[in-house]
Formats: structure tokens, sequence, C-alpha cells
């Protein structure tokens, strides 16, 4: 348990630095960029304004606002005590409401929607992969021209298609939002038929994209490990093939779920547009909303939560990756 | 080097998608000089107009005329006016105005049309009809006037000093025009756009601009990716530990977050498609460094190298002479992949709505973007989301099938 625990310390550390360099870089990159955010803000609210002072005024209660009239050492302190405390101040698109309120309503139905999405996806991709590395011959011949194919398609591209088909002609499921728009949400079996059913089109298109990566990767580690000298050995050894099976798979898994964590963040990318295509009231929803609205505040905030998201999520699954691999014990034991 | 290329030219999957990609850039490059229209033109007055060959009306009254006798010429107009739900509501006023059911067949489009001229009345009052329906039946009533009469119908022009009508001609119903003979004849084979564009001409030159957008960011990618790689895995040591530094950061924050950022941050009149690709470019080169890193360790202590080593080559020569050569048909594979991921993730930021600046050139994700806000989808306007998806598919696919190909040349054990 020693091995593992010094794996887990290493991995909690470098959790916590790639925290703080996304936390910095979540606070550097907007202030690096030319322009002055509260410039482009005021030249919005003050449009058609033609007194000079006027502007001057709004300009610098704007800057007192969020700040922006300190230097900026003072600036993120002041900025790293209010996200402590969950403050990111207002909303400029949907004021009064602040900004932790909206992301509080759409974090949820993010997490709802990309995580079963993607772990579903993943966990199809990769039997499908090592069925066609196993069968070979027509299945893989046919499978895997498929899977390049919908892997490659735009995530967004897959999430139209599907609402076209299943949602504007077959009128199977609705097109957009998270539920139906004549309901409030609460706790009754009409609101959960309708969450329901407004959630099988993202979840698929979403799930359909995971699919189509993971088969080809799995395909291709499943048949570099048929092919492994071990797998002969059992061979002349008589083992019985669904055995062999079993080991070759598990082997190969793992790196797959190395793949997991490093594809998450890009997997997280595309669920956000579906979740755009389809309205879904998730985190990509706000984001655009933010962009719509040139909602700076709300912005900053969403892709820091998405962020820490991903890196929570890439720190699990390294967490687990530890128990399942033997070898990380053993060369930790070292 | 002539040996790999043919046998990477024997590689099917690579030769189907280097035919596809080479397809995709002869349109874009020929199409401009077939047809030398600017893409951005607005030449339709309103939103999506269908897919066909538009014939100018005005002109094709002027062109010479000639009989043609067809068969069913006549059934045909009146099936383009009368549709099957039109005669169903038809049979319907009629039952409800009280004529037999039995009497009433809506094939037989003469004896319908009998009974309605006979029995049609706007306002004779009907139990339980709406006013909508009401005045749906009114304006059945007035487009079915004439529809069974055969006669010519008549040209008329004002007559400038009296404002009268005079008769110019008539066009007989079996009269036709050759549309070659018609002045102005516009071919749309996408129909237009919510802006009133040739979608064609300007998903031609979308495409043009995403591969440039593509290229860019994928050149840039790979660059820094290759020096970086090169710089870790060759001279190793703190440069490594400081360069993994970064790339292992890199790679867990996502590389769209810090596209949605940056993007926002430039703000939309700085934003070009240059921009853009550069942008794209140096958030996505972490994949190359890390690949690249890995194989270079693997040959820095192969007998060649140390050679060169012992022989006093500098570090430069010996990267340039002993390690690239090596390394060529990776990095092209990897550069392969980032051109397609680039464009998929100028189409991505387009959605957002963070994409190029829209005054100047149209990008696929742009495209797609303007026809997602203007609710193509939803309307049922295919033609102006569906062809943007498939052309950045067959783009993405095509470069995908060749990496693909590649690897099966140059890695065995990947062969079937």
């Amino acid at each position: 348990m020693k091995g593992y625990q010094k794996y887990f310390l290493n991995k909690l550390s470098w959790f916590l630095i790639t925290f703080v360099f996304a936390f910095l870089l979540n606070f550097i990159l907007p202030r690096l960029m030319p322009g002055d955010p509260v410039a482009a803000i005021v030249s919005r609210v003050a449009q058609g304004m033609s007194n000079t002072s006027g502007v001057q005024a709004i300009y610098e209660q704007y800057a007192r606002l969020f700040g922006t009239n300190r230097p900026i050492h003072e600036q993120f302190f002041i900025y790293i005590g209010n996200v402590a405390r969950g403050d990111f101040g207002f909303s400029i698109s949907q004021y009064p409401r602040t900004v932790f309120d909206v992301i509080r309503s759409s974090i949820m139905w993010t997490i709802a929607l990309q995580f079963p999405a993607i772990i579903v996806g993943w966990l199809i991709g990769n039997t499908l992969g090592a069925l066609a590395a196993y069968l070979k011959g027509g299945f893989d011949k046919i499978l895997m021209p498929v899977s390049i194919f919908v892997s490659n398609f735009p995530a967004f591209g897959m999430a139209v298609i599907l609402m076209v088909i299943f949602g504007v002609a077959l009128e199977w499921f609705p097109t957009s939002g998270g539920y139906g728009f004549d309901l409030i949400p609460e706790f009754s079996w009409k609101f959960i038929r309708s969450v329901i059913s407004h959630y099988q089109l993202p979840f698929w298109s979403i799930v359909l994209i995971a699919i189509g990566g993971q088969a080809i990767g799995m395909r291709s580690m499943a048949i570099y490990e048929l092919n492994a000298d071990y797998v002969k050995y059992a061979r002349f050894m008589g083992i019985k093939d669904r055995k062999i099976i079993g080991y070759v798979f598990r082997n190969a898994m793992l790196p797959q779920i190395t793949g997991l964590a490093l594809s998450i963040g890009t997997m997280v990318g595309g669920a956000l547009v579906a979740e755009i295509v389809f309205s879904y009231p998730g985190l990509g929803y706000t984001i655009l909303n933010g962009v719509m609205g040139q909602d700076y505040p709300l912005i900053s905030a969403t892709t820091l939560i998405i962020t820490i998201m991903v890196l929570s999520a890439n720190f699990l699954i390294e967490i687990l990756y530890g128990i399942i691999d033997p070898r990380i014990k053993a060369a930790q034991a070292d | 080097m002539k040996h790999t290329f043919r046998q990477v030219f024997r590689s099917g999957k690579f030769v189907v998608g280097f035919s596809i990609f080479v397809a995709i850039l002869l349109i874009v490059f020929i199409y401009p000089l077939i047809v030398p229209d600017p893409p951005l033109a607005i030449i339709a007055q309103g939103t999506f107009f269908e897919p066909g060959i538009y014939v100018n009306a005005y002109d094709s009254i002027g062109a010479s005329k000639y009989t043609l006798n067809l068969e069913g010429a006549a059934a045909k107009r009146i099936a383009s006016k009368l549709k099957a739900e039109d005669r169903l509501a038809m049979k319907d006023w009629l039952v409800a105005y009280g004529i037999a059911e039995a009497d009433i067949d809506i094939e037989n489009t003469e004896q319908l049309l009998d009974l309605w001229a006979k029995n049609y009345d706007s306002k004779a009052k009907v139990a339980g009809m709406t006013n909508a329906k009401r005045n749906y039946y009114v304006r059945l009533n007035t487009s079915l006037q004439g529809l069974l009469a055969t006669e010519a119908a008549v040209i008329a022009a004002k007559n400038v000093e009296t404002g009268a009508l005079e008769e110019k001609g008539k066009i007989a119903q079996s009269e036709y025009v050759n549309v070659g003979q018609v002045a102005n004849v516009r071919f749309l084979p996408l129909g237009t756009d919510n802006f009133g564009r040739d979608v064609l001409t300007e998903l031609v030159a979308a495409a043009r601009v995403s591969l440039q957008i593509g290229f860019v960011a994928g050149i840039i990618a790979t660059l820094i990716g290759l020096t970086l790689g090169l710089l870790a895995g060759y001279i190793g040591g703190r440069v490594d530990d400081i360069i993994m530094f970064f790339t292992n950061l890199f790679t867990v924050i996502p590389s769209f977050v810090m596209l949605i950022l940056i993007s926002f941050s430039i703000g939309q009149e700085h934003r070009g498609a240059f921009t853009v690709a550069m942008v794209i470019g140096f958030t996505s080169w972490v994949w190359t460094t890390r690949a690249v890193r890995a194989q270079v360790i693997s040959l820095r202590n192969r007998d060649h190298v140390n050679l060169s080593k012992l022989s006093g080559h500098s570090i430069v020569y010996i990267i340039l002479n002993d390690i690239l050569p090596y390394i060529a048909s990776y990095v092209v594979m990897a550069l392969i992949l980032q051109i397609s991921s680039g464009i998929l993730a100028e189409a991505g930021l387009s959605i957002l709505g963070l994409g190029p600046r829209t005054t100047d050139v149209p990008t696929l994700g742009l495209m797609m973007n303007w026809a997602m806000i203007y609710q193509a989808h939803i309307l049922g306007k295919w033609w102006a989301y569906f062809p943007v998806l498939i052309t950045i598919a067959l783009i993405t696919f095509s470069m995908n099938l060749m990496n693909t190909g590649l690897d099966q040349v140059f890695n065995p054990a990947l062969r079937d």
C-alpha cells in the first residue's frame, strides 16, 4: 500500500499544481488581450451617448465595480478571495442574477448529461473495438470505416442530424430545452418524463461521437495485444481461448483508461457544443448566452468551472488507474 | 524515398482518403474560375430559396414560343395547384354542406370541381367551422377559379399615356420556351441561405477558408510540437522537465476552454480568419510534443546517433540528419491530424459565435452558425446546413483515412 500512497500523493500534487496554473491562466489571459473588457462593456452601455464626461463617469463606475482600477496583484488576491467564497460577481447579460446563481442552475444539467454519456460511449466503443479486433472479417470491415467517419463527424453535426431525424421528421423527441417549456422544475412524474424525453437526443449525440473514437483506439490496442508473445505462448500451452481473451482485453483496456483521462477535455468541448444545438440548459448553453451577451464575468467563471470539472475527472480516473494497474504499484515500490 | 511513396500509395485507405481530399482541393480551386461571383454577394430577396433552376419570368414571356402537345400537361398543371389535402378539404366542406359522401369522388378532378362550383358559397354557414377554416376555403376557391380553363393567358401592358391596359400577346397552354434561349437563367444547385446568398458559391469559398485555417493552425501546432518534442526528447534533463511540465499542464486543461477564453478576449473586431487559425494552432501543440518526444527518446541512444555524436557533429546537425528523417513519417501524420482537428475547432468556435469576423469571409463553421441561428434545421431547409456538414465530414474523414493508411504502412503491427 506504501507504493500506492506515493502514487496518490504524486497525482494529488499534480492536480493542485495544474489547478493553480489553470486558475492563473483564467485570471491572466483575459487581461493580456488587446482591448479593455471594461471599455467594451461601457461602449455597449453608453451606446448613443454623446456626453463625454458622462461616458467617463460610467467607465469609472464600471472600473470600480470590476476592480480594474487597482494594481494587478491586488486584483488577483481579491479575485481569489471572491472565488473562494463562490462570488463571481454579477452577470452582465442576466443582471441582476449573480454569476454564481446562473452557474448553479446549469451545472447539474451538464454533469447529468455529459458524465453518463461519456462513460456509456466509452464502454460501448471499447466493446465494439475489441470485438472488431477479435472477430476481424466483415464486422471489422464495416465497423472501422464507420467509426472513422463517425468520430470525425463534427459534434454539432451529429447533434443536428439526430435532431432533424428524430426531433423534426419523426417527432419522437423534443428538439430543444431540458424539459417542457410549460413545466416548472419540480419533483413530479410529468416533469421527470419530460426531462427524460428531452435527455435522449443530446445524450445519444454525445455517445455516438465517443463510440467512434474509442472503438478505433481499442481496436488497434487489442490487435497489438493479440499478436503479443504471451498470447502465442498461452495458445501453445493449450489455455482456452476465452481465458486468453480475458487477459488480452484487460491489458488492452489499461491504455484506454489513460486515453479516457486524456481525451475527457476534448469530449467535454464537443459535448458543450451538443448542448448548444439542443438549447440544453447546461454550461455550454450558458457559454453561448455569455458570448451573445458579451458577458465577461459569466464566460470567465464558466470556463473556470469546466476546467475544474475536467481536472477533477482526470484526477479520479488516474486514482482509479493506479488501483487497476499493478505495474504502477510495482513501479512506485522500487 | 521513392520506395516509401510507392508503398504509401499501395495502401487502399490512403488512396481513398487522398483521392477525396484532392477532389475537394480541385473543386475549391477550379469552381471560382468557372463561377467568379463574390461568395458573399446577396442575390436573393428573401430567405432560403429552394435549390433549382431559376428562370426569369419576364424574359420567358418575350422568348420565342414552341408548341408542344404533351400528354398529361393539363393534369400536371391541376395537380400542382390542387393537392391531395385540398381535395380532402373540399370533400369535407361538401359533406358538411349536405352532399352525400357517396357522390363525391376526390380522384375525379372534373366532377369534383363541378360539384364545388355548383355548391360552394362563401357565405354559407357551416356548423362548427372556425373562421380560419372559412378563410382557407375562400382562398382555395379563388385559386381554383379557371383551373380547368383552356383559353390562353393574355399578356397586357400599361399604356404610358392613357394608363389603360393594352393586349401585347397571348400564351396558350401548350406553348413552351427553351430555357437556353431565355436571357436570364440562374442555376442555384443548393438554393440560397438565410441572407439570400448562393449556397454553393459560398460553400466553396468557405471550404477554402476553412482549409486555410486548418493548414495554418496545423502547421503552427506541428512546428511548436516538433521543436519542443525534439528539445525535450534529445536534450533531456532540465529542459525535458520544464517542457514536460507545461505539456502535462496543457494536456489536462481542456484546449477548447482555452480557445473560448482567448477568442472571447480578442473580441469580435480583431478576430480575422488568420487570428483564429493562430489561436487554434497555439492551443493544440500538446499532442504532437508528447508523441515526438516519445519517438526521439527511443532514437536517442541508437548507434548511428552515438556515432554522429562521437564524430563531433553539432546538436542541430544530429537532430536534422540523424533524428528528423526517422520521425518524418510520424510528423506528417501528426500534421494531417492537426489540420483536420483545426478545421473542427474553427467550426466549434463559430457555432459558439466566437468564429472569425463575419463580414469578410465565410467559413464552414460560420455557415453552420448562420443556418442554426436562422433555424434552417427546424424549418427543413436542408440545403443551408446539410452540404456544410457533409463538406466538413468529408474533409476530416479523408484526412483521417490518409492518416490511418500511413499508420498501417509505417506501423507493421497494425497491418491486416
